[in-house]
């Protein structure tokens, strides 16, 4: 490598940006979660296909869905964006307290659902090999799941973070991305949830 | 605002390169993050599998060119058109597409680098590793024999209950992780690393097809995961998706499948159409004619793609009514083709032609995309579909427009880009003799096979009868298909030997317009010291000195010069309008790209041999990397 | 499949032509645009000019014109398809199942089965069910018509006529496994009286081997393996693992037209059908040769 000095040719200044943007990270996970949507969009439409294809619903004798304590743990997985939005909203003014306090009930709210969701498995009469119905619910819903348990995951790296003090006011885009993939996480339950859960009750 | 005279800083090229530098020597092998480097890789890579790939064709042409012929088993030539299917789309077409656009995209916009440098690096090595994965079957004596498009229920555990399948469906999944990370690094970094001025309405057309291409995975990608992944979990863990006795449905396979497949050629094609659209320009010297038509019709392609796929279908026995919808569709795609092909046409109309050998093979791609295009109409009519679907007429037709279509814009960018990457210019004289081999050896050996379709000479055979009327015309076939693979291989010399002997390139061999053209041969580390500023579609035909911009105070423009690139910063810019908004610290080489990679490629593994003990090491390693990964990201970029 | 023998064989014939007619026109047309445009600008400094503007050229070449083509071709589907596969009046119905790698055929009304040939009468509308038990098979006849799928789960119907008397070549068309390649079969077309004394011979019932040999060779049969995967009608045999052998002595080929029909080529396939069409299920059976001989016979007389 040569010493020769760099020289800016036809040198110009540039006028930056009157309002800021937002960080290719931010924008990053946007796009992986419109392409994660897609996976979950595509199980669900498989689910009405073989539903279509079936005479019974669920197949083969399987009971319907449980109602009440799925209503129940959805609306706290739902309810579990508020205390991220709260804490959100307080890292932006460096309010640490907030977003610990915030980060941590999330938390708590998710990891329920996810006791449920263990638990109401254990409590099924059937298995993913029974047949297709079986297959699509345990797929799909346990697919969901997974991607809860990867939220949880993060939000205890995020949480260590915020409680080493590593976030304030200026910088906190790792809490900003974090929570894009919770509220996401959230969304995609918006839509498995009545395609799997509620639908089947519908006659 | 320009200023009067150059700004001499104090900063030298040596500076720069020892902040941007890889390690010497395997380290640095395995922990760049550089993506010129990495789309190097990408090619050489996806050429070593097309040649692999080409063998196998032309063992397939050996046993067909003559009826009862015994120069492999049928299991063979089975698992022979399923490897090739296989590895040709998703082992070279689409990364060697993604390695050119790894190289330029970054250049083309005058960015230092792509937005997410390790996310690269690991799409790299999961392409490599898939591809590992896959061929690995032949090293137990097991390859796959599904077909490329692995239908059930013969890819099932009943009728295929060797491993075989699994080395298939899990590659599958596995070799789309790269595809649709490689999408999410294009796509941010086209909206957000472009040099200031280069609005939307400015950026060279390679760029918008790669935009158009990456959208498309982003949506389509996820289809075939979810199709070879529950055949994956019918098959090791007994699931149910695709038993039609016990509710499942095997046309949800196809579903699914098809409905990654169809957008999959425009993934294809799409980026070779912007290959041909910086060719043809710079070599009829003129900007290429109706920038916006075309811009709108790789939009348009992106959009229509996803409404076809039933045509793939058509033989399934489905409601007419449901399938005429489908007919109609596939017709109207191929306006926005038609549009592009036209803006082509134009460009050279006024033109003066230079007959480069990159010239050449966007001109034999025009008259055999003209070819793939018509068969591809006529394909899309219902009651024609239905007799020549899985004959050697849809062969025919898929060939010219994947191998036609999409390989001599390849081989027209290695001509046309590999001095800048390499610095060295390839043999003209052996450029035009490679082209005129494979060009006509292309057309000797798939011309043919539209008439063999119409003869009823079905798909997938590993034999045929005598006294059809189908053995001169495979002799025929045979020998193009020789002559073809005859004229890769010129150019897969030249290549070799441009590297040491060819000539030197210089910046600019061409004359051509875009930024990459400003750069030395190859260019440094850095790509662009000070980030070019640009105000027209041709920058470098328009603005001559090409402006360069000098780093401000504010956090938004004191990245865009030498000082920027001295603290390894990235200018971040509006989507539209390109305006600077911010500085991006990008990370330095690190081995958690390919620590990741393998903590994935281990979990594959555990799946292929049924070892749970196998898959949760590698989950592990797979996590402990990720974990590491994301902790400095916050640390060290935010 | 443009020596068209059957209704839609005969309809997607002149589509075709019509549209070679269009593809010919657009190639010459277009390929000699190419071709001007590559070398118009030869020998001059700057190029030519042109009166027409580029987005003018864009948009009639490139959008106009291929509107209005694929708008004739459209309308033309739409009219082909409608005459194509519809139901009609008192159809002879068939029902088909693709096996590994065979096709067994039954004709319900008819009550018998046979394998790998389908007779039917010219001019009479047919009706082709059209199913299968194990993978995805796919039933062509390129000089009748275009080809159905069969689709485990899923019933599948084909409709035509045969226009014209002859033996049809049919195959396989999709990928189904090892001997996907040598999955044939045979549409014979014959007048209706020939039809119908070819559904008489079936109906009637089988009367017992006539000569030492074939009694011989019955009982080889009946006391071999044979008898678990094949029927006979009238006789114990009722496996139904392989084709129903009926009336095997009357069909053209052997291992869906593998090889044709004759006593040398039987006794080859009998003792080892892997040599001939390996990876298929059937085994090899080893017989002293003066069985083999009257097993032979004994076949080829059933008709």
């Amino acid at each position: 490598m040569s010493n020769a000095v760099i020289v800016v040719e036809a040198p110009v200044t540039v006028a930056p940006a009157r309002a800021p943007g937002r960080s290719v990270a931010w924008w990053g996970m946007v796009v992986t979660i419109m392409t994660e949507a897609t996976i979950f969009a595509a199980l669900i439409s498989s689910y009405f296909f073989l539903r279509a294809a079936s005479k019974q619903w669920p197949l083969g004798g399987i009971e319907l869905p449980e109602l009440r304590d799925s209503v129940i743990f959805s609306v706290v997985l739902w309810g579990s964006s508020a205390p991220l939005v709260w804490a959100e909203r307080g890292i932006r003014r460096g309010r640490l307290g907030a977003l610990r306090a915030g980060l941590l009930l999330s938390f708590l709210m998710g990891a329920a659902f996810i006791f449920h969701t263990v638990d109401d498995f254990q409590k099924l009469h059937f298995g993913w090999r029974d047949n297709a119905y079986g297959s699509i619910f345990y797929a799909t819903v346990g697919l969901h799941a997974a991607h809860v348990v990867i939220g949880l995951l993060m939000s205890l790296v995020v949480q260590l973070k915020a409680w080493q003090g590593r976030f304030s006011a200026e910088r906190h885009l790792t809490v900003e991305v974090y929570a894009l993939y919770w509220h996401f996480v959230d969304a995609v339950w918006l839509f498995v949830f009545p395609a799997f859960i509620l639908s089947p009750h519908i006659r | 605002m320009a200023l009067t005279d150059d700004v001499r800083t104090g900063i030298t090229e040596h500076d720069l390169h020892e902040i941007w530098k890889d390690a010497p020597g395997i380290p640095g092998f395995f922990s760049t993050v550089d993506h010129k480097r990495i789309g190097l890789r990408y090619i050489y890579t996806s050429f070593a599998f097309f040649f692999v790939a080409g063998l196998t064709a032309l063992v397939m042409r050996a046993q067909l060119s003559a009826p009862n012929s015994h120069v492999v088993s049928p299991s063979t030539y089975n698992s022979l058109f399923t490897m090739h299917g296989t590895t040709m789309i998703f082992l070279f077409n689409t990364p060697v597409l993604a390695g050119f656009a790894n190289y330029l995209l970054p250049l083309q916009l005058g960015a230092r680098d792509m937005a997410f440098p390790r996310l690269n690096a690991f799409s790299y090595w999961i392409f490599l590793l898939s591809g590992v994965f896959i061929y690995a079957s032949y090293l137990i004596g097991k390859p796959p024999d599904g077909g490329w498009f692995g239908y059930t229920p013969l890819t099932g555990g009943t009728y295929s209950g060797g491993v075989n399948l699994d080395f298939w469906g899990l590659g599958i999944v596995f070799v789309g992780i790269s595809t649709t990370v490689g999408a999410v690094n294009f796509i941010v970094t086209i909206f957000k690393l472009r040099a200031p001025g280069m609005t939307v309405n400015r950026m060279p057309m390679f760029v918008w097809s790669i935009l158009s291409m990456a959208f498309m995975v982003i949506f389509a990608v996820p289809a075939v995961t979810v199709a070879t992944g529950l055949l994956e979990l019918d098959r090791l863990f007994g699931t149910k998706f695709f038993v039609p006795h016990l509710g499942g449905s095997v046309l949800l396979y196809q579903h699914l499948f098809w409905f990654w497949g169809h957008p999959e050629v425009y993934i294809l094609f799409v980026p070779a159409t912007g290959m041909i659209s910086m060719i043809i320009p710079t070599f009829s010297r003129r900007p290429l004619a109706g920038y916006v038509w075309v811009a709108a019709s790789l939009i348009a392609i992106a959009f229509i793609s996803f409404g076809v796929w039933v045509h793939h279908m058509f033989a399934t026995g489905m409601p007419v009514q449901a399938m005429a919808f489908f007919s109609a569709v596939s017709l109207i795609i191929t306006v926005p083709s038609g549009v592009q092909f036209f803006a082509w046409i134009a460009t050279m109309w006024r033109g003066v032609i230079r007959f480069s050998t990159a010239m050449l093979f966007a001109i034999g791609f025009l008259l055999i995309f003209l070819l793939g295009g018509i068969t591809g109409v006529m394909v899309a009519v219902l009651p024609f579909d239905w007799q020549v679907t899985d004959s050697y007429f849809v062969v025919a037709h898929f060939h010219y427009v994947l191998n036609g279509a999409v390989v001599f814009p390849i081989f027209g960018a290695i001509y046309y880009w590999m001095p800048k990457m390499t610095g060295r210019r390839l043999s003209e004289r052996l450029g035009k003799l490679s082209f005129w081999t494979m060009f006509v050896g292309f057309n000797v050996a798939f011309f043919p096979m539209h008439i063999l379709g119409f003869l009823g000479m079905p798909r997938r055979i590993y034999t045929y009868q005598a006294g059809l009327g189908w053995d001169t015309l495979n002799v025929i076939v045979t020998a193009g298909s020789f002559a073809f693979a005859a004229g890769t291989g010129i150019t897969l010399w030249n290549w070799a030997w441009s590297l040491r002997r060819g000539a030197p390139a210089g910046d600019d061999p061409w004359g051509a317009d875009t930024l990459e053209w400003s750069t030395t041969s190859p260019p440094p580390d850095y790509n662009f010291a000070a980030t070019p500023v640009v105000a027209s579609r041709h920058p470098l035909w328009d603005q001559r000195p090409l402006p360069h911009a000098v780093s401000g105070d504010d956090e938004a423009t004191r990245s865009l010069g030498p000082e920027g690139a001295l603290v390894h910063e990235i200018p971040v810019t509006t989507g539209i309008d390109a305006v600077p908004h911010g500085s991006q610290r990008i990370p330095h080489p690190t081995y958690l790209p390919l620590v990741l990679a393998l903590g994935i490629a281990v979990v594959f593994l555990g799946l292929l041999v049924n070892a749970v003990l196998v898959g949760v090491l590698g989950a592990a390693l797979a996590a402990a990397g990720l974990t590491r990964w994301l902790w400095r990201t916050d640390t060290d970029l935010t | 499949m443009f020596d068209a023998r059957g209704s839609e064989a005969h309809r997607v014939a002149g589509l075709w032509w019509l549209m070679f007619a269009l593809a010919a026109g657009v190639y010459a047309v277009v390929g000699g645009f190419i071709l001007v445009a590559a070398l118009r600008g030869r020998g001059t400094p700057e190029g030519r000019a042109s009166r027409i503007t580029e987005n003018a050229f864009i948009w009639l070449g490139g959008l106009l014109v291929p509107t209005a083509i694929l708008m004739v071709l459209a309308v033309v589907t739409v009219q082909t398809t409608s005459h194509l596969r519809r139901p009609e009046r008192d159809p002879l119905r068939i029902e088909v199942v693709g096996k590994r790698w065979w096709w067994q055929v039954r004709y319900p009304a008819q009550r018998f089965t046979t394998a790998n040939e389908v007779h039917v009468p010219v001019g009479r509308p047919v009706e082709i069910g059209i199913d299968s038990d194990n993978v995805i098979h796919s039933f062509w006849v390129p000089q009748l018509g275009g080809k159905v799928d069969t689709i485990p789960g899923q019933h599948n119907v084909w409709r035509f006529r045969a226009t014209r008397a002859g033996t049809y070549l049919g195959e396989c068309a999709e990928y189904c496994g090892v001997q996907h390649a040598n999955m044939r079969f045979l549409v014979v077309a014959e007048p209706a009286a020939a039809f119908d004394r070819w559904v008489a011979r079936h109906l009637t019932p089988h009367s017992a081997p006539t000569s030492d040999l074939t009694e011989k060779g019955q009982l080889v049969f009946l006391r071999e393996t044979c008898a678990g995967c094949h029927t006979v009608a009238g006789t114990t045999a009722q496996g139904d693992e392989g084709p129903d052998l009926t009336d095997f002595g009357s069909r053209l080929a052997i291992g869906a037209d593998t090889v044709p029909n004759d006593p040398g080529n039987l006794a080859g396939w009998i003792a080892d059908p892997q040599s001939i069409k390996p990876g298929i299920l059937m085994p090899p059976t080893a017989l002293a040769p003066g069985e083999l001989h009257a097993l032979v016979a004994y076949l080829e007389s059933l008709r």
